[in-house]
């Protein structure tokens, strides 16, 4: 399964688009926080951009750390998520190490379920679609070497 | 969040203590521009001087905000201290969205604190820090400093001022995250006068859209048009510096404090050539994936064995105009190490530019000398020009105070105010004939944004004053519909009248929908009757001799039809100011 990447964001204007996309057609809101991807100016506006987001972890330590499976380990990396079995605890955020997930003030985690809505809505082409090592023909995901 | 009522905080910043209220008015003000008149109404001292204590400093955004692509701005309102009177000026950055997601449609801040201070507000919080370390702080540095100290990276907006607000300059700007402006008209002053070396608004509020797929049908439609069609492309390519070169082909730029209206030197600090030399990377406003904003590089060598730094510097076709051709400095780099000290004192770039235009030519006439300016004045002299805009933004002395009040204030000193290029406030960059110094000499920000003069001009050969003025009232109609939304006006091609009632039907705005234009002429009228109010005199408007020696592709300036359009304009506008609400023009 193809995962989100940021694999341009030297291109990024901030303009907010993915973050205001995401909110709008994943979470179905009006937010710039409340989205799996999440824009931060990096060491002050002068230097540019940096999106916060999910890496596609295998096995990911938010998914082993949910007390209620609400977040399943996902094929090909990052997680599956479950709102409805949620309880608001707050574990998976405190266990994902590129702070990816954002709580809300309820503890509601937002986080990037690589489904790639916003992709297209960056104008200089920040964002992809990728294919991970287990797309590769006849490979289970393990290292490939020269 | 969708709703009729505005929500507005208000601040006290002498007491530290804020309040919320809910306001009615969506259907008369929609928000914006016309926020920002029913807030000057009910928080507004029209007797009393800019600066008193009273006077309240004014932050609005408008229903669109956020909803729809390049809602992106925040109108600023305030008593000028540039002539005391009622003001506006708009900004981008990531203010807009962050007034949205602090779930405010209004600041407004009164009082003055009693030591310099940080104010930060945000939908969990509201508080003042004492920050009087920062006093004396260039932008730059108060920036890296405010950064540092609150929390909430890329989801707030840092308004702050540098040395010039803090005196009392008549041109000091707000600056706003660094890129963005609240430039003209002296707002900076304002939030020096406040004792406010900074404003941060955070928000982190997240609000439900509406059910159904129209919202976000309509959502598409309107950034396709944005994107993917040629309508934004010259914003979004060379940006408004691709004006330099077609303007000095018109015959239209400003050279040398207006002596000439073209040169070949051009060619050092087109569009082009800013792009090609000097274009580090674009940037863009909160909520904008046209990403306007260019930024440019200036490198110095500081030491010798090949010691550099180098510092970031936005550009736009006015800076270029004002920091270049207005001084005829002819190389890039050069005008962008000039707009790099405006930016770092906070001042406005184009008041700036302006005032030293005419400081070069005095020095040239004999009116000032080094006496006065501290270091001698010469067009083309960028390194003068660098000290000078450090004095004008310190108000180093008596000559750099007086002139921070104004081109026209010096000149009233010490001669010369027949070439003090002023329309309302120091001129913007278009040199287009009668009915642009009309429009901005007459407009209620005296901006080149208030309508579109200079482009009647380039678009009529005849010369039928009744028609322009008409052009006049009727664009400001839609472009104060526009500012009331919050649009950026370069989208304005996109958001004609149709687009944005479907945007605000599509929001549940229907009663202000179907009655934009009513609205909007309100709203147009309301500005009016308190820029009347706090002493504005249309009447008494007179344009200095330098714009009737000007010629441009259509030949001289015709004396006789600009003092007719000022006539005309001047009886128009004090109608609309007389005319009660509800009633039209032909009652």
């Amino acid at each position: 399964m193809k995962i989100l990447t940021t694999p341009h964001m030297e291109r990024c204007i901030g303009c907010y688009s993915c973050s205001l996309a995401c909110a709008r057609l994943v979470h179905r809101n009006l937010s710039w926080l409340t989205a799996g991807i999440r824009i931060k100016s990096s060491g002050g506006l002068s230097t540019g951009y940096t999106a916060v987001t999910c890496l596609a972890c295998d096995p990911a330590p938010c998914a082993a750390t949910c007390p209620t499976e609400a977040f399943s380990q996902r094929k090909g990396g990052g997680v599956n998520v479950k709102k409805s079995l949620c309880i608001h605890c707050g574990e998976c955020a405190q266990a994902c190490p590129v702070d990816a997930i954002y709580l809300d003030n309820t503890s509601d985690p937002f986080v990037c379920i690589h489904c790639g809505r916003c992709v297209d809505y960056c104008p200089h082409e920040c964002l992809a679609m990728t294919g991970t090592a287990s797309d590769l023909p006849g490979d289970s995901g393990k290292e490939v070497r020269p | 969040m969708i709703r009729d009522a505005f929500r507005v905080l208000t601040v006290d910043v002498t007491s530290g203590r804020g309040r919320i209220l809910m306001l009615d008015g969506r259907e008369q003000f929609a928000g914006g521009s016309g926020l920002a008149a029913l807030l000057f109404d009910k928080f507004g001292q029209p007797d009393r001087p800019w600066n008193d204590v009273e006077q309240p400093l004014i932050f609005t955004i408008g229903p669109l905000t956020g909803y729809f692509p390049l809602m992106s701005k925040t109108v600023c309102a305030f008593k000028s201290p540039y002539h005391n009177q009622y003001a506006e000026s708009h900004a981008g950055g990531r203010s807009a969205l962050a007034l949205r997601f602090a779930d405010l449609d209004a600041l407004v801040i009164t009082g003055r604190a009693p030591t310099p201070s940080c104010l930060a507000v945000g939908n969990h919080h509201l508080d003042i820090q004492d920050v009087h370390y920062l006093w004396g702080k260039n932008v730059d540095a108060t920036g890296k400093m405010l950064r540092r100290m609150y929390s909430g990276s890329g989801h707030r907006s840092i308004l702050r001022i540098g040395p010039a607000g803090e005196t009392g300059s008549a041109m000091a700007g707000i600056n706003v995250d660094t890129y963005r402006h609240f430039g003209r008209l002296g707002g900076g002053a304002v939030m020096g006068a406040k004792n406010l070396k900074g404003i941060v608004i955070e928000g982190d509020a997240a609000f439900s859209l509406p059910a159904g797929k129209s919202y976000r049908k309509l959502f598409e439609d309107v950034y396709a048009r944005m994107t993917t069609t040629d309508m934004m492309s010259k914003y979004h390519n060379l940006g408004t510096a691709a004006n330099l070169e077609s303007l000095n082909e018109l015959k239209s730029l400003p050279w040398r404090n207006l002596q000439q209206t073209s040169d070949p030197a051009i060619s050092g600090v087109t569009g082009e050539k800013f792009a090609d030399d000097t274009l580090l990377r674009n940037a863009a406003c909160a909520g904008c994936p046209v990403g306007c904003i260019h930024v440019g590089f200036v490198r110095e060598k500081f030491m010798a064995e090949n010691q550099y730094l180098y510092r970031q510097v936005a550009y736009d076709y006015e800076p270029i105009f004002a920091t270049g051709t207005m001084l005829g400095v002819t190389d890039a780099f050069a005008v962008l190490g000039i707009m790099d000290v405006v930016e770092k004192m906070g001042l406005d770039v184009m008041s700036a530019g302006v005032a030293l235009a005419w400081a070069a030519e005095a020095t040239e006439k004999g009116l000032i000398s080094a006496k006065e300016s501290i270091v001698p004045l010469a067009f083309g002299d960028a390194p003068a020009f660098k000290q000078a805009i450090d004095h004008l933004g310190r108000g180093t002395n008596d000559f750099y105070r007086l002139l921070g009040q104004g081109t026209l204030a010096a000149a009233r000193e010490f001669g010369g105010d027949d070439f003090a290029c002023v329309l309302g406030q120091e001129m913007a960059g278009y040199a287009t004939g009668e009915v642009y110094y009309a429009a901005q000499a007459l407009g209620f920000r005296h901006s080149h944004l208030d309508s579109g003069g200079y482009s009647y001009d380039q678009k009529h050969e005849e010369k039928d004053t009744d028609k322009a003025v008409a052009f006049l009232v009727s664009d400001e109609q839609e472009r104060v519909l526009l500012t009331s939304m919050v649009s950026c006006l370069f989208a304005r091609g996109v958001y004609k009248p149709d687009l944005v009632g479907e945007c605000l039907n599509t929001l549940g705005y229907a009663t202000l929908a179907d009655n934009m234009e009513a609205s909007s002429s309100h709203i147009q009228k309301k500005r009016w009757q308190i820029r009347l109010a706090t002493g504005f005199k249309p009447d008494q408007v007179q344009i200095p001799k330098r714009f009737l020696d000007v010629t441009t592709w259509k030949g001289k300036t015709d004396s006789p039809y600009l003092d007719a359009l000022l006539a005309a304009y001047a009886r128009k506008i004090e109608k609309l100011a007389k005319m009660d609400s509800g009633e039209s023009e032909e009652d």
